[in-house]
This record gives C-alpha cells, sequence and structure tokens, in this order.
C-alpha cells in the first residue's frame, strides 16, 4: 500500500466515527460578508490568538512562579537569572493588554454593528462575560509579582468592592484573605488566576466561538438595507481564514516588538510601610472607573458618592449588558439610533476619563 | 503572486484550484521556511528558559572537595549524611575506627541507599540492592556497579573528603 492509500483508510475509519468530513463541507460552505465595516470582523480573531499567547506564556511562567511569600523572588527570578525570563515575563504582560485593548475594539465594533440583535443575544451576553473574566485576569495578575505597583493597584482596587453597603467589607476580606494585603492575598489571587478563571473561561469562550460558527458573521444595518443580490461575501476556506492568520502574524509581530523593545518592569519589592509611590495609577483599562469615581467623589464627597458612583456603574453596565432585549429593532428606526447615541457617549466617557485620568496623574 | 493578488476579486473556491502550480509550490516552500524561522524564533527562548537550571547546575564550578567540620567526633558504627557537590553522599565511621566515604545514590536506579550497622552494610529500600559498607561493592540485588568512594582525610577541626 502507497503512503495515500495508508492516509485515506485511516481518514476514513476516523471520519466515519467522527464525521470530520461534515466539518470539512461545513467549513467550505462557510462565507464571511465583504463590505465597508469588514475590517472589524478581525478583532475577535485578534482577541483568541493574543488569548492563546497568554495561555502559552502563562504556563511558561507557571513553571517557575511561586506564589505566597515568595512571589517577589520568584518573580526577580524569572525576570532576571532565567534565560529569557524577562521575555517571557514581558510577553505575558504586553499581550494581556494588547488582548485587552482588541477585546474592547471588538466588544464596540459588535456594538454599532448592531450584531448583538435576534439570533446572537447570547453572543453578546457571552462576549460581556468573557469581558469580565478577562478583566479579572487582568487584575488577579497584576498582583502576582508583588512588587510596589501591583501591591497597590489591588489596595485600591479592592476598595470598589469594599464601598458596597452592608456586604463590601465582607467581600473585600474575603478576596484579600484578611484585612489587608499580604501573601494570603498573592495565594488566592494566584488560584483564581490560573485555575478558577481558566476552568470558567474556556467553555464559555467554546461556546462564544460555536455561537459564531451557528450564526455567522453579523452584517451591520447599511449593509442589511442593501438587497440581498448586492451583497457580496467570501469563502472562509481559504480566503478569510487567510487574512485571519495575517493578522494573527501581524499581531505576533507587534507583540514580539513590544515584549522586547520595552521589556516590562519589575519595581521595588511591596512592603506596607513604606508610602505609595508618586504618580502611582491603575492600568489604563481600569482608568476610566477609577476616575469616573474619582470626580464623583469631588461633587459627592464621603461614603455618598462612593454609593452614588457605584449605582450609577450597575445601571450603566446593566444597560450595556441588556442591549439586545431593548434595541430589537431590526431596520434602521428611531430606537435603533437611541442605542448608538448610547454607544457614542460610552466611547466618549470613556475615552474623556482615561485621557483626564492621565492628564492629572502628571 | 497573481494567486494572492487574484484572492478579493475571484470569489469562489474553485479560483483557487486553477492557481499555477509552480507559483503554487514556490508559496509552499517561502511559507514554510518563514514558519520555521517563527518556530526557531520562539522555541529558543522557550528551550533556553526552560532549561536554565540544568544550565545553571551544569555552569557551577565542580565540586572536587568537601570539608566536614567536626565531624572527627562522629561515634563508631554510624554514618553522616552529605551532600557531594548535588549529590547525597555517605561518611561511615567504622567498629574498627576506620573511615569510609562513598556515594550514596544506588547504581541501579538512583535513590538514596542506607549505612545498616548492625549488618555493617549498605542497602538500598526501594529494590534490595545490597553493597558492602568497606568498600561499597555491589554485594546482591539488582545494582550493576559499586558505589563510587571518596578519599578521606580526617583532621583536628574536620573531615576532608575528595575525589579519588
Amino acid at each position: 500500500m502507497t503512503t495515500k492509500t495508508i492516509s485515506r483508510s485511516v481518514y476514513g475509519w476516523v471520519d466515519e466515527r467522527l464525521g470530520l468530513s461534515e466539518l470539512g463541507a461545513f467549513a467550505r460552505h462557510k462565507t464571511v460578508p465583504v463590505h465597508a465595516q469588514s475590517f472589524w470582523y478581525y478583532w475577535g480573531g485578534i482577541s483568541l490568538f493574543l488569548f492563546l499567547v497568554q495561555c502559552f506564556t502563562g504556563v511558561l511562567l507557571l513553571v517557575y512562579f511561586r506564589p505566597g511569600a515568595e512571589s517577589y523572588e520568584s518573580v526577580r527570578q524569572i525576570t532576571f537569572v532565567m534565560r529569557f525570563g524577562w521575555l517571557i515575563r514581558s510577553a505575558h504582560a504586553w499581550s494581556a493588554n494588547l488582548m485587552m485593548f482588541s477585546i474592547l475594539v471588538h466588544m464596540f465594533s459588535v456594538f454599532f454593528m448592531k450584531a448583538y440583535r435576534k439570533p446572537r443575544e447570547f453572543g453578546w451576553l457571552s462576549g460581556m462575560a468573557l469581558l469580565g473574566m478577562a478583566a479579572a485576569f487582568g487584575f488577579s495578575g497584576y498582583l502576582l509579582p508583588m512588587d510596589e505597583l501591583s501591591y497597590f493597584a489591588t489596595k485600591v482596587g479592592l476598595e470598589i468592592p469594599a464601598a458596597v453597603p452592608f456586604v463590601g467589607t465582607a467581600i473585600a476580606n474575603m478576596l484579600r484573605g484578611g484585612p489587608e494585603v499580604s501573601e494570603f492575598t498573592v495565594q488566592r489571587f494566584f488560584a483564581l488566576h490560573v485555575v478558577v478563571l481558566p476552568a470558567l473561561f474556556l467553555p464559555l469562550l467554546g461556546f462564544h466561538l460555536w455561537l459564531v460558527q451557528r450564526y455567522g458573521n453579523a452584517v451591520p444595518p447599511s449593509e442589511e438595507a442593501r438587497p440581498i443580490a448586492l451583497r457580496k461575501t467570501i469563502p472562509f476556506m481559504p480566503n478569510f481564514l487567510r487574512k485571519d492568520l495575517a493578522m494573527w502574524l501581524i499581531s505576533l509581530n507587534l507583540l514580539a516588538l513590544m515584549a522586547s523593545v520595552f521589556p516590562w518592569a519589575l519595581g521595588k519589592q511591596a512592603d506596607s510601610l513604606v508610602p505609595a509611590p508618586a504618580g502611582i495609577h491603575p492600568e489604563w483599562y481600569f482608568m476610566s472607573p477609577f476616575e469616573m469615581l474619582k470626580l464623583l467623589g469631588n461633587v459627592l464627597p464621603g461614603e455618598a458618592g462612593e454609593i452614588a458612583g457605584l449605582l450609577l456603574f450597575t445601571l450603566g453596565i446593566a444597560l450595556w449588558v441588556l442591549i439586545p432585549f431593548y434595541d430589537v429593532s431590526q431596520e434602521r428606526g428611531r430606537r435603533s439610533r437611541a442605542a448608538h447615541y448610547f454607544g457614542l457617549i460610552a466611547v466618549f466617557l470613556l475615552l474623556a476619563t482615561t485621557a483626564i485620568g492621565y492628564w492629572t496623574i502628571r | 503572486m497573481s494567486e494572492i493578488a487574484s484572492e478579493d476579486t475571484k470569489l469562489t473556491p474553485a479560483a483557487e484550484e486553477g492557481a499555477d502550480s509552480l507559483t503554487r509550490r514556490a508559496f509552499l516552500v517561502a511559507g514554510s521556511a518563514a514558519g520555521a524561522c517563527y518556530a526557531a524564533a520562539i522555541g529558543y527562548p522557550v528551550y533556553r528558559y526552560l532549561a536554565s537550571p540544568s544550565e545553571m547546575a551544569l555552569s557551577a564550578p565542580a565540586i572536587t572537595e568537601v570539608t566536614l567540620k567536626d565531624a572527627q567526633k562522629l561515634p563508631v558504627a554510624s554514618v553522616l549524611m552529605f551532600k557531594f557537590g548535588t549529590r547525597p553522599a555517605m561518611l561511615i565511621h567504622h567498629q574498627d575506627g576506620t573511615w569510609v566515604a562513598l556515594t550514596a545514590v544506588c547504581t541501579h536506579l538512583g535513590c538514596t541507599v542506607q549505612y545498616e550497622p548492625e549488618a555493617n552494610r549498605i542497602h538500598c529500600a526501594c529494590h534490595g540492592g545490597v553493597y558492602d559498607s568497606n568498600t561499597g561493592a555491589n554485594v546482591s540485588g539488582p545494582p550493576p556497579k559499586p558505589l563510587t568512594r571518596f578519599k578521606v582525610a580526617v583532621g583536628e577541626g574536620g573531615v576532608q573528603i575528595s575525589r579519588t
């Protein structure tokens, strides 16, 4: 028998049991719409690629990282002793930031293309849950090196749940593992970061991707207005896939550039007796809520401001998450336009408060 | 290159089939070469990163001599376990007053062996290997080779152990 007949019979055997040819047929028939906004279709894939980079570099860091009291020492060792440890740590940190950015771009593009409408409500909801978990990944991972910045960032960040009336202190203590950020906090953030969050994230990501296969790419309202005969598509295999992979390659190159030219720093070891360093500020993706709370605190000082801030956040996020249920219009009507303005206001608020945040730390 | 340029205009998979086979081969070769470069650029740092501990162990200066402080006070028919470099070793003070130093790593599958003063033998609990406690010779059981002996010099302040 030749190699060809062997591989064909092996394929036949597996195909008979797993239905590979159905998958192949599905992939051949899958198409992707082509229009003026097609560029935004890449951002989900870019987010996925950067998530895979996170898994890979995360496992590598796990090889030498020791949580608990030794965490700073082990990160110092990874950064300065292990060969290329600085690069792997830097790639993990940079990829986390780039992933956060691409997820946000993906979310806003879905929002403005109104891709959350029927039948894609679950895609939107699972995406929002994935974004929330990505933020939790970022917050928990930021503490792990236990340097000055991560210590104070966690200390300040946990003041937000602590402001919840009645149960806030209990929640914050549960997250911290005591009244202060300590090695217990690192240990439980580590458990969250490498076990709990991945265990929740991966199945939900699978669900999210399955929905994309099931319903395909949504077309924006401007495209919906055109007759079906005039709409253009390209096959997913291999045309769109090739472009998708090209985007992954660009992402990989950008990541390699950032990680090696701007290696992620490691500050001084956290010490609760040392005052917070000047100019300390949250990561850029937490800057906006941080600044909103600060601005609101100026208007409404004290506990009233904190509670009002939390209420406003909760309301804003709830409105955002529930958009598929009140913006149900299938054509470009008035309600649809209201959602559009809501999105524009959200983008403006995020950008403005982030800018103010960076402006005022200088 | 014609294949790539045609991508946006020809919108059916059938367009792919007609691509020039030579161009296709050149594309595949260039693609594989680029892929190999990326694999190497990622694989090399990852390999060096994972190999760091073994590299550090290799680059550490090789130990040829160990001084055990106050080991001359070791009572007869007893043993002192110590590390010669990275590996466990044993210093035995025999009933007749002689001193013997041996590696304590079983030559069979690497368990740490034990000196048994009542039987005056060295025994490996893992698979029942037995060594002579004076020479380190493998006496019975699975060990294929004897335990390596060190040179012992008993002094006022301690016992000096060196490679023979």
